[in-house]
């Protein structure tokens, strides 16, 4: 195989994580992660320029390339993030440099992992990767080995690894369905050739696959009631991991299942697999909001937020068609930037408080004025009010929705509200009134937050045109 | 059609899904493990009987992998875990035996109609083996929630994983069964190496390795 742009970004994390597993030292091994990721990202934006033929194991198209540039952009960022982040553990000691060696070690095999998933041009090769990140993130949520820890860790390694075996049953049947039109062997699990001939399988099997795809790859996403593991993992692990976690794997296993969806959309017999989407995403995003009310620790809080937006983006893929496509994608955009962001920014102010929650922290506006209204900020952005890029993506949603079938329109939109009043309520506790807890100020790196952040701004006020017009093209594709 | 090839390739499917019938209703964890070496013992006479079937090599490696990984090694060591952690003697019960076989009997049933119906035109031999191997899966889930011991509940996964292998293997012609199979053997590794670790308790409760030891304090 030629060395190009993709084997590249699969080569960089590899190569990286097996440096960083033996390397010792937290000023070297924070550079080179970041160093490592910066490159991934670098070599990921090359491939809107000059993009290889699909092979067949690894291919880019106009819809993963999407993903790839916002996985590794994100995994970059949180690079700088983590390192600051990581040495402040290291400080209070709880993190030993054994268990650093490992932490980056293991984010680089993440996104590795994340990357092999978004450009596997063969359903079992995708299927394995998304199961390595499974692993490496269950491994690195229970990293701090407190009981909580241990016991989110768990959670999240039974659920995920049922999701995982569904999905590989389902896509067994997938391939069972190939076979008739394309005959036995490797082809028969390339995507460029099941899209190619999807129209000719047999729909009843497929049927049958995709949900199987959607319960499996549907748990990794976090939708409603396959959730349960998610608001641990993000509370428990440490904080760059539920950013890249909120950020980018939930879009990893969303891409996988987007996917399968694109394949059923092709067989005009099958079912058509919107409305599953739109229902799962709805009751994930109605349930979410109301738990966002209750909520006592800040990480878990957002963790549920990122259900809520995953159940959003759900049924805007779930309600199909070029506006509701082009406004899932923008949504899902918007949300990685965003939420990592209030990931970072939760991050120091945990390590600041000392503690994650919220009845102990308060008045952060006054205390940590750049903390305080960099979290205020994100909160405003996330509980999607204008004139940031959630607003403009929700937005569109909403009205893509109210022209088609407006009683869907009016629970989104009821969801969407009771989330923004929860939001704001938690937010009051936190950023405003008598400062509460410790003050110290915080060794912050506020660069990726206000980077991620500026993004959304930007994003919300002006839209560059080819961004518009690329997104355009693959809601198209979406079908 | 239904040649001898077909007959002992429905025979073996069928054995395993009894087998996860009979590890429904075990309440002791040592028996519990034998039976699921046992579970394993068949998936991999399946698994090699559609090697020499389908005339394709590479599954003997993924039976290979069955026979020593999951019905020796795994069992052998859950085995000495479970002795270490001074668990070999209890008894768990969720949902009773009946309840347990009545739900195991309808998801069998529930697998039956849904695969047959949808394969109607598929190869006979992989249509049988997918109805059956939806069983096992269906059977490994059923064990999954039925049970609150962490050892237990990772006996439920291993015997929904063979159904996936067996399925897998049912597909004739399906590339990376092998790659697959390995995987999955890395993940149980870790789950078990996880158990011992962090010594599970029980489900999600006693995690606490303090808290642990101070029962089998009391119970010495």
């Amino acid at each position: 195989m030629s060395f190009d742009a993709v084997t590249a970004i699969l080569v960089i994390p590899a190569v990286a994580a097996a440096l960083l597993a033996v390397l010792p030292g937290y000023r070297l091994t924070a550079r080179l992660n970041v160093l490592a990721t910066l490159a991934t990202c670098l070599t990921a934006l090359s491939l809107f320029f000059s993009r290889p033929q699909p092979g067949p194991y690894l291919h880019v198209d106009d819809l993963n390339i999407v993903f790839i540039v916002l996985t590794t952009f994100i995994g970059f960022t949180t690079s700088g993030f983590s390192a600051s982040y990581i040495g402040h553990e290291l400080e209070t000691g709880r993190l030993t440099p054994t268990f650093l060696r490992f932490y980056h070690a293991m984010y680089q095999v993440l996104m590795f992992a994340m990357n092999l998933a978004l450009v596997a041009n063969n359903i079992g090769v995708m299927w394995v990767a998304i199961e390595l990140a499974t692993l490496t993130t269950v491994l690195m949520v229970g990293i701090y080995r407190t009981h909580e820890a241990l016991e989110a860790a768990w959670k999240y390694f039974i659920l995920g690894s049922v999701g995982i075996a569904l999905a590989l049953f389902g896509t067994i049947l997938v391939y069972m369905a190939a076979t008739p039109v394309i005959g036995e062997g490797a082809d028969a699990m390339v995507w460029t050739t099941l899209v190619a001939h999807a129209a000719e399988f047999d729909p009843a099997l497929l049927n049958v696959a995709f949900v199987f795809l959607l319960l499996g790859y549907g748990t990794k996403v976090g939708l409603a009631p396959l959730h349960a593991w998610l608001p641990d993992a993000h509370a428990e692990g440490p904080t760059p991991i539920s950013a890249v976690l909120s950020g980018l794997l939930l879009n990893v296993a969303l891409y996988a299942l987007l996917r399968f969806k694109m394949l059923l959309a092709v067989n005009p017999l099958a079912l058509a697999p919107g409305p599953l989407m739109v229902t799962t995403g709805l009751i994930s995003l109605v349930f979410a909001a109301f738990m966002l009310y209750r909520r006592r620790d800040i990480k878990r809080m957002f963790a549920y937020s990122s259900i809520e937006h995953m159940g959003i983006i759900t049924f805007a893929f779930g309600m199909g068609g070029p506006l509701a496509n082009f406004a899932g994608l923008l949504h899902m955009t918007m949300h990685s930037l965003t939420k990592s962001a209030i990931f970072f920014a939760v991050g120091h102010v945990a390590q600041v408080k000392g503690t994650q929650r919220i009845a102990d922290m308060g008045g952060l506006t006054e205390t940590n004025p750049v903390l305080g209204w960099g979290l205020v900020f994100g909160v405003v952005a996330i509980a999607g009010l204008p004139p940031l890029g959630i607003f403009t993506s929700e937005f569109l949603v909403v009205s893509s929705t109210f022209a088609r079938s407006p009683w869907l329109a009016i629970i989104l939109v009821f969801g969407i509200l009771v989330a923004l009043g929860a939001l704001f309520l938690q937010l009051n506790t936190v950023a405003f009134g008598e400062p509460r807890g410790p003050t110290a100020a915080a060794e912050a790196s506020y660069v990726p937050m206000f980077a991620h952040l500026a993004l959304v701004l930007v994003a919300g006020i002006y839209l560059p045109p080819a961004l518009v017009h690329w997104f355009q093209n693959v809601a198209k594709l979406l079908g | 059609m239904h040649s001898l090839t077909f007959d002992i390739a429905h025979l073996l499917a069928g054995t395993l899904v009894l087998v996860s019938f009979l590890e429904l209703y075990q309440d002791r964890l040592y028996a519990l493990l034998n039976v699921f070496a046992l579970h394993a013992f068949v998936l991999a006479l399946s698994v090699a009987w559609q090697a020499y079937a389908q005339g394709a090599p590479h599954l003997f490696v993924t039976a290979a992998i069955a026979l020593v990984f999951k019905a020796i090694i795994i069992p052998v060591v859950l085995h000495r875990i479970i002795v270490r952690l001074g668990i070999h003697r209890e008894i768990e019960k969720v949902v009773g035996v009946g309840p347990a076989m009545l739900l195991g009997m309808g998801l069998v049933a529930l697998s039956m109609v849904v695969m047959l119906r949808v394969t109607a035109d598929a190869d006979p031999l992989a249509r049988e083996d997918l109805a059956f191997a939806l069983s096992v899966v269906l059977l490994g889930l059923l064990m999954m929630v039925t049970r609150r011991n962490a050892v237990s509940q990772v006996v439920g996964f291993m015997s929904l994983e063979n159904g996936l292998v067996l399925a897998a293997t049912g597909a004739k012609g399906m590339p990376l069964v092998v790659e697959i199979s390995v995987a999955f053997s890395i993940l149980i590794a870790f789950i078990v190496i996880g158990i011992f670790l962090f010594r599970i308790r029980e489900r999600f409760d006693t995690v606490d390795l303090q808290a642990l030891d101070r029962f089998r304090g009391e119970r010495r």
